[in-house]
């Protein structure tokens, strides 16, 4: 039987859905209006939500202080080369996982994914002396290698989830029409799991963006992304909540807007093989 | 060319024995059907055939060349796919043109081979179509140009007529017995379907639990069944078993009377028994006769014409020419 579903308790649900939803909203939100407060209204008690006198300054002085382009084109170089190089290396990865499973591949996929588990911060110590020795310390190329091994796993995971979805019969097919591993995977998987790969592309680039542990800990200046830009402002030299505000706006601007405009194709990608 | 030999081979997964050590030869340009209950191992066998499988044992060799550890590309066999297996993102050129393209052929080639096989199969108003925008039959019908462009030495088809209605797959059916004719190509046909098996096979091999049955023509089958599986898997209805001392009558364990060599009449004859559920088709009817003391239920058919309500009492007659002996082992007595 159906679930009936009554006028009041549809707002009620509604009513609900939207107190949830704000709430979490609200350090976002709340972050966005202090931007545009001066210096002693963000810090007023009590403090003013709406009513105040709204300006642009702390925007101009962030500006003025930093240089925004910068540390937005190291965001997208690392979030944008980490995931396109864990997609390359996931791929095969993900296809050997779900067209020719072994007895241990359930447990291989849950050993990758336990890496996940591990506290980043334990392994700090030897990642700071392997970027040393290697001369990768502030550089892109090290921070698109650590991000793209940090997000692998998950990459592998949700790729396997989608080519799992693939019927076999077709890449049989396809070995019978005399395609060879390679022509196979680019022929006939990848544009089939385009959807999938998509996805998993969009929402690893996001964790990449937003990713602060490594980002902070192996930058100095020249390959600094956004995140610490946003970390510069949280300075010992006073308190800036105001500016900080604007800073962490201006950089979470360009991913709230990508996830904006993909909403559809995340949840999508979220939710595969969950319903089935 | 495409003679097609099978020596010793064996299959199992695992502890599992699926196919035991099993010989077969199937000659150039034979339609030879593999029929067996699901479980059979008669889509395993094709696969190895098709190289989707490896052989645990034995050898497979196409035109007296070994094949076994050939990769499928290698092999120069087309399949057909129950699912049909189409690739969904390309056209319906590009599908058929997907093996040339694989074979690296010139692009003036492939254009002129994609026409031609959708002419053959009437698809050329669907060239451009995605396969999600095709019907059923014009699938099938993608799947077979697919196979067909690359002029293989011999085509599996695994199935491909059962996820279709009815109706079309009787269509369907002819247009592959068609196709056989035109290209006098060996075919290996795969299905559970004894019909199918009957009226396209040139050569039908009875499988059960990875065993041959029997091979033999269509008609050798359903005259000479060699044991009591294939009696009662070939013909429809079925055929039926009568033990005990009817039996004995005819120096045997068991007699098979097909539905069709049996005699219905109201007054005359030496079984009898009631009416139950009958079946009218139209042309015949079938008629399910109980209470014969010979086995459960006796299936007979009569003429479309002939009318006899349920209840009724009845006598039958089986034709003393057809009536199948089979010995306590099961197999066929001469």
């Amino acid at each position: 039987m159906a679930r009936s579903v009554t006028p009041q308790r549809k707002a009620l649900n509604t009513a609900a859905a939207w107190a949830i939803g704000l709430l979490i909203f609200f350090p976002i939100l709340w972050t966005i209006i202090t931007s545009f407060k001066t210096e002693a209204q963000a810090i007023s008690d009590p403090p003013v939500f709406l009513f105040f006198d709204w300006t642009l300054e702390n925007y101009g002085a962030v500006m003025e202080r930093s240089n925004y382009g910068r540390f937005l084109w190291n965001s997208i170089i690392i979030a944008g080369g980490s995931t396109l190089l864990g997609v390359i290396i996931a791929v095969p990865a993900a296809w050997s996982m779900a067209f020719v499973p072994s007895n241990r591949t359930k447990d291989i996929l849950l050993w990758m994914l336990s890496t996940k588990m591990l506290p980043a911060v334990g392994v700090l110590y030897p990642m700071y002396l392997i970027f040393i020795k290697f001369g990768l310390l502030d550089s892109r190329t090290g921070l698109v290698i650590v991000l793209m091994l940090i997000n692998l796993p998950i990459i592998v995971w949700m790729l396997y989830t989608y080519f799992r979805e693939i019927p076999g019969e077709i890449l049989e097919a396809a070995r019978m029409d005399g395609a060879t591993l390679k022509s196979e995977i680019i022929y006939i998987l990848t544009p089939m799991a385009i959807p999938g790969i998509a996805s998993t592309m969009l929402l690893n680039f996001i964790l990449a963006w937003n990713e602060a542990f490594w980002t902070l800990n192996l930058t100095a200046a020249k390959a600094a992304p956004l995140t610490a830009f946003i970390a510069s402002y949280s300075s010992p030299e006073g308190l800036f909540y105001a500016k900080l505000s604007a800073a962490s706006t201006i950089a979470i601007a360009p991913i709230l807007i990508l996830g904006w405009f993909s909403q559809k194709q995340l949840v999508r990608g979220l939710t595969f093989g969950a319903v089935k | 060319m495409g003679r097609i030999t099978l020596d010793k081979v064996t299959k199992s997964f695992g502890e599992t024995e699926v196919i035991p050590p099993l010989d077969l030869t199937i000659e150039d340009g034979e339609f030879t059907v593999f029929v067996g209950p699901s479980g059979c191992g008669k889509s395993t066998l094709l696969r190895l055939i098709a190289g989707l499988e490896d052989t645990t044992s034995g050898q497979i060799r196409i035109d007296g060349n070994d094949a076994t550890q050939l990769p499928p590309a290698k092999r120069g066999l087309a399949m057909v796919f129950q699912s049909y297996a189409l690739y969904p993102h390309m056209s319906v050129r590009k599908n058929i043109a997907f093996p040339l393209k694989m074979a690296k052929m010139a692009q003036s080639e492939i254009d002129q081979r994609v026409d031609n096989a959708a002419s053959v199969l009437n698809l050329a108003d669907y060239i451009d179509r995605k396969p999600g925008q095709l019907s059923g039959g014009q699938r099938q019908r993608v799947a077979i140009g697919r196979a067909i462009v690359r002029e293989p030495s011999a085509f599996l088809f695994d199935e491909p007529l059962s996820n279709l209605d009815a109706a079309l797959r009787v269509g369907m059916r002819m247009e592959i017995s068609e196709l056989h004719k035109k290209l006098a190509t060996t075919m290996i046909y795969v299905t559970h379907d004894q019909v199918e098996a009957m009226t396209m096979a040139d050569k039908i091999v009875v499988l059960r639990a990875g065993h041959i049955e029997q091979v033999g023509s269509p008609l050798e089958l359903y005259r000479e069944p060699r044991n009591l599986f294939v009696a009662g898997f070939i013909g429809s209805p079925k055929m039926n078993l009568i033990g005990g001392a009817e039996a004995e009558k005819h120096g045997c364990h068991t007699i098979g009377v097909r539905p069709e060599h049996i005699e219905i009449s109201a007054s005359e004859g030496p079984w009898s028994g009631t009416v139950g559920v009958s079946e009218h088709l139209g042309s015949d009817t079938y008629f399910h006769i109980h209470d014969t003391g010979l086995a459960d239920t006796i299936t007979v058919r009569a003429d479309g014409e002939v009318g006899f309500n349920y209840g009724d009492r009845v006598h039958l007659s089986p034709r003393k020419d057809v009536i199948h002996r089979f010995g306590a082992d099961g197999l066929r007595i001469a």
